[in-house]
């Protein structure tokens, strides 16, 4: 029987863990050279990797996690620097890229640990050389040892916002600024529910009170308004304060991300349905408690399934590999399965307590002023999208890939990972329709580019 | 933009060339890295916007941070290592 | 349930229907048109964009002629040029056998004056450069050229609004009848009747004329097409070769489309995916003739459903079974060109009872044996 496994995070090790227990050996497939996803990313070789400074508090999951996943390559058929980038779940097909090489593989089962991305709001001045990710951010200090300026302004939401503060101070970047667009009265409110998490709670805390403590400027319940940068370089960003006064940060770099969003391109190739979550404000792949989703022989585990974070994302691997071992006839602990899924259960309560406690800001994306960029690959400003609620020549577009084929939003290199949901909801509000019923961007493969070859594959 | 070298910074230099000018990283730069750690750094020019772009994600997703390296074709700069005597070419 | 009366009942908004239904209704005529998913959501939008008569089939260049009128007054008619450009058509010949089926063709094009010019070796590679040493010959169609398939229909349909058309989207037709009042048909709860029917359903015309009593052998068509990067813009002419497994464009933007081989569809659902492998060959094809393509990125892939008919000229005229019912689909992969002007005769077919473009060659009674 062939198993895939695409990503080697979290969620991609436990679940080869598992399979592996249960004697099979998995094609384990991964875009990075040695795996470990995006919070246990590796720095390349070259750089020290100490445990406390990279992964802070994290530091002995991380360990764990590291020996696990390279104890785990040789017993899995392990092909790392490998985009899959096709899955055609009526041939049980996967398109895989390694280099320029290009080969077909065929699967019984695959399951789909992809991960997530930051999401972003488009304010004006946001592609400008110096304005990065959340994560980017945390990459480039992690992997690089890199701040991603001299003076950091951080802007959005999120535990992510929180924790890179938290980090970049500890590393000695000067930063400008923490703008946290939830306003503080909101996150304390919402405090007694985030009690379940735990230790994730209790550090989530330790890092706002730490950022707090050191003095750096704060500002919650803010309104970001634009990025002024030269040709250079970022200058500063304005902003309205929670009480409505115009406000500005002078800083040479802005990181910015409102939480996380599934990469859930391989799930839809996959023909898996999705519906549209009104609290994480995304369109999440169907699945059930234990990833299995409505295609037979598809399972997704991890943030590219749902976002629930670096623990449930180990829990949901493991649960989705017994899953996929009950339905092919293997032995399960029963125990073992009961376990993981009273913890998952706990901990999702403990998810959507953390996404109420900081709301995506749908009504600052709505709001994004016409000449703003919305897609940055193909330069489609937020007045083209609101085109399509009736001025274009073309007429209305009611729907988001309509939309897209028209105002070519999503049609560049990233194929709507960065624009897609701000995209959504500026086109939904023109319309004065439900974000949920304009629908979602489709995907199309390849996920992400793959280059010419003058040979076709073997 | 400019990235700023805050921790395990003193690592042995490796020569490339960008745009057919001299740059210096430091072993275990990815491209990204080496190519923004001196002023006014910057990837490529967005030609609809005629803007320059530096990268956004620095993961492999956001797809903004394409160079041409010769002999290896069109790679992206965030995720892929910075080779002594390598010639990069921005789009 | 309620009935609804019109004059003119038009199955399937792609290029065709849009057209006739646009054309109808400036002449005064009532329409309604009803389309399944959304307008110009198959063929008519997924196509590869090429807007040209050389390489037709003779029977087809009276329409393609016409067609090209309205395709220069397209910005008039329907508030945009859809990106049509006259970048001239670039027919390849590979090898000698090749060469002969386009020299052979400058004859018909001759007979129905469709300026061609050949254009030996040397001066190929001299003009265009870029071409590769797979393209030994070549044939310049300078009228010819493309236009962006995405837009031509949904502009199409909100100028056939505009001048007082009805457009219904999401209404797939689930029943039909006809009787001495003219026909009905029932579509998303609601039911319509009208004396005039025209069949403009594509790969899905075939179930129509069947369901008329005059069934066809139409096959679904899934052009795979793929799309680059933006590129620095070199290639101004839409290229194609003798055979059709490849053809390719750059649009000013830079992005390269490249068609080649054949997707999967299931019409019934209707659901259709490009194929790897197909994409891969036609990257191969298309490297062959263009060297500067290596290496460059590959961003999207897809498909649709088309109507092939087995001669690969489509059905275009009277019904044989039915009086006042138009059938007008099985486009085999080239109708996008054709489509204004097919929407523009059928309109004359209703109004003026006949129409100066012969349309003998694409008769129904071709597969029905029977006599009109």
């Amino acid at each position: 029987m062939k198993i895939a496994v695409v990503g080697a995070g979290p969620a991609g090790v436990r679940a080869v863990e598992r399979l592996v227990a249960a004697g099979l050996r998995p094609m384990w497939l991964d875009e990075a050279p040695d795996g470990g996803g995006r919070v246990y990313q590796r720095p390349p070789p070259g750089l020290k990797r100490d445990p406390r400074t990279l992964y802070g508090f994290e530091a002995k999951r991380a360990n764990a996690l590291h020996g696990a996943l390279d104890a785990l390559k040789a017993k899995t058929h392990w092909r790392p620097d490998t985009l899959v980038w096709n899955i055609d779940p009526r041939a049980r097909t996967l398109e895989l890229l390694h280099g320029s090489h290009q080969e077909t593989v065929g699967f019984d089962a695959a399951l789909l640990c992809t991960g997530a991305m930051d999401r972003i709001i488009p304010i004006p001045g946001w592609t400008r050389p110096g304005v990065t990710t959340l994560g980017a951010a945390q990459i480039a200090l992690k992997t690089q040892g890199c701040a991603i300026g001299e003076r950091v302004a951080l802007l959005g939401t999120g535990p992510l916002l929180w924790l890179l503060a938290y980090q970049y101070l500890k590393a000695g970047v000067r930063i400008a600024a923490v703008l946290d667009t939830t306003a503080f009265a909101h996150k304390a409110k919402a405090a007694p529910a985030l009690m379940g998490g735990g230790a994730v709670f209790a550090k989530g805390l330790y890092y706002m009170a730490a950022v707090r403590a050191r003095g750096v400027k704060i500002y919650e319940g803010i309104e970001p308004l634009a990025i002024e940068a030269t040709a250079e370089r970022v200058t500063g960003l304005s902003f309205r304060t929670r009480k409505g006064y115009p406000c500005s940060v002078r800083c040479d770099a802005v990181a910015m991300g409102w939480g996380l969003k599934p990469e859930a391109q391989l799930a839809d190739l996959a023909g898996v349905p999705f519906r549209f979550d009104d609290l994480q404000h995304a369109w999440i792949p169907e699945r059930d408690g234990a990833g299995r989703t409505p295609v037979a022989g598809i399972y997704l585990a991890g943030d590219g399934a749902g976002i629930g974070g670096a623990e449930v994302a180990e829990l949901a691997g493991a649960r989705a590999a017994l899953a996929l071992l009950e339905d092919t006839a293997h032995a399960v602990d029963a125990p073992t399965v009961a376990a993981l899924d009273a913890r998952l259960a706990a901990l999702a309560t403990f998810r959507a307590a953390l996404e109420q406690a900081f709301p995506f800001p749908a009504a600052l994306a709505r709001d994004v002023p016409d000449a703003a960029v919305v897609c940055r690959c193909e330069g489609v400003t937020a007045g083209e999208v609101r085109g399509m609620a009736g001025a274009a020549p073309t007429g209305i577009a009611r729907e988001l890939n309509r939309a897209k084929s028209i105002t070519r939003l999503g049609m560049g290199r990233c194929q709507g990972r960065v624009c897609g949901q701000a995209g959504a909801d500026i086109l939904a509000a023109a319309l004065h329709m439900d974000v949920a019923a304009i629908g979602r961007l489709r995907a199309q493969a390849p996920v992400k580019p793959v280059p010419f070859t003058a040979q076709a594959a073997e | 933009m400019k990235l700023k070298r805050v921790r395990d910074a003193a690592r042995p230099e490796i020569a490339l060339t960008l745009d057919g000018q001299p740059m210096t990283g430091q072993a275990g730069d990815t491209l990204l890295t080496a190519l923004l750690s001196a002023e006014g750094g910057f990837l490529n020019t967005n030609p609809f916007l005629n803007e320059p772009r530096a990268g956004f994600c620095y993961m492999g997703a956001c797809q903004d941070c394409w160079v041409d390296v010769d002999g290896r074709g069109r790679v992206r700069a965030c995720s892929t290592l910075a080779e002594p005597g390598m010639s990069v070419r921005r789009l | 349930m309620t009935w609804i009366e019109t004059d003119v009942l038009i199955i399937g908004a792609g290029g065709a229907g849009t057209s006739a239904a646009l054309h109808l209704a400036r002449r005064g005529v009532r329409c309604v048109l009803l389309e399944r998913g959304l307008v110009g959501g198959q063929a008519s939008g997924v196509n590869y964009g090429g807007v040209r008569q050389q390489g037709r089939h003779p029977a087809e260049l009276p329409i393609a002629r016409r067609s090209m009128t309205l395709w220069h007054a397209l910005k008039d008619l329907a508030g945009t040029d859809a990106e049509f450009t006259v970048s001239g058509h670039l027919k390849l010949a590979r090898d000698a056998a090749e060469e002969a089926d386009l020299i052979a063709y400058m004859e018909i094009a001759k007979r129905h004056d469709l300026p061609l010019r050949l254009i030996g070796r040397n001066a190929l590679h001299d003009d265009y450069p870029w071409l590769g040493p797979a393209a030994l010959v070549g044939s310049l169609a300078p009228e010819d050229g493309s236009a962006n398939p995405r837009l031509l229909v949904p502009a199409l349909a909100r100028a056939a609004r505009a001048a007082g058309a009805q457009i219904r989207e999401h209404a797939e037709v689930t029943a039909f009848s006809h009787d001495r009042r003219g026909f009905q048909v029932i579509a998303n709860g609601t039911a319509w009747r009208a004396p005039w029917l025209i069949n403009t359903a594509g790969y899905w015309g075939g179930a129509v004329a069947a369901a008329f009593g005059e069934p066809v052998p139409v096959t679904p068509l899934n052009p795979n097409m793929m799309v680059t990067e933006p590129l620095p813009y070199f290639m101004e002419p839409n290229l194609g070769v003798v055979g059709g497994n490849v053809y390719l464009r750059q649009i000013p933007r830079g992005n390269v489309v490249i068609g080649g081989g054949n997707g999967t569809s299931d019409p019934a659902v209707p659901w259709s995916r490009p194929s790897a492998e197909e994409t891969r060959a036609a990257m191969a094809l298309a490297t062959a003739l263009v060297p500067r393509l290596s290496g460059a990125n590959v961003i999207r892939t897809w498909t649709g459903i088309d109507g092939e008919m087995p001669d690969h000229i489509p059905v275009i005229g009277e019904s044989h079974t039915t009086p006042m019912l138009l059938h007008a689909f099985g486009f085999s992969g080239h109708g996008f060109q054709l489509g204004p002007g097919v929407g523009q005769i059928l309109s004359e077919l209703v109004i003026d009872g006949r129409t100066d473009v012969p349309l003998e060659p694409f008769d129904i009674g071709r597969w029905t044996g029977k006599a009109a």
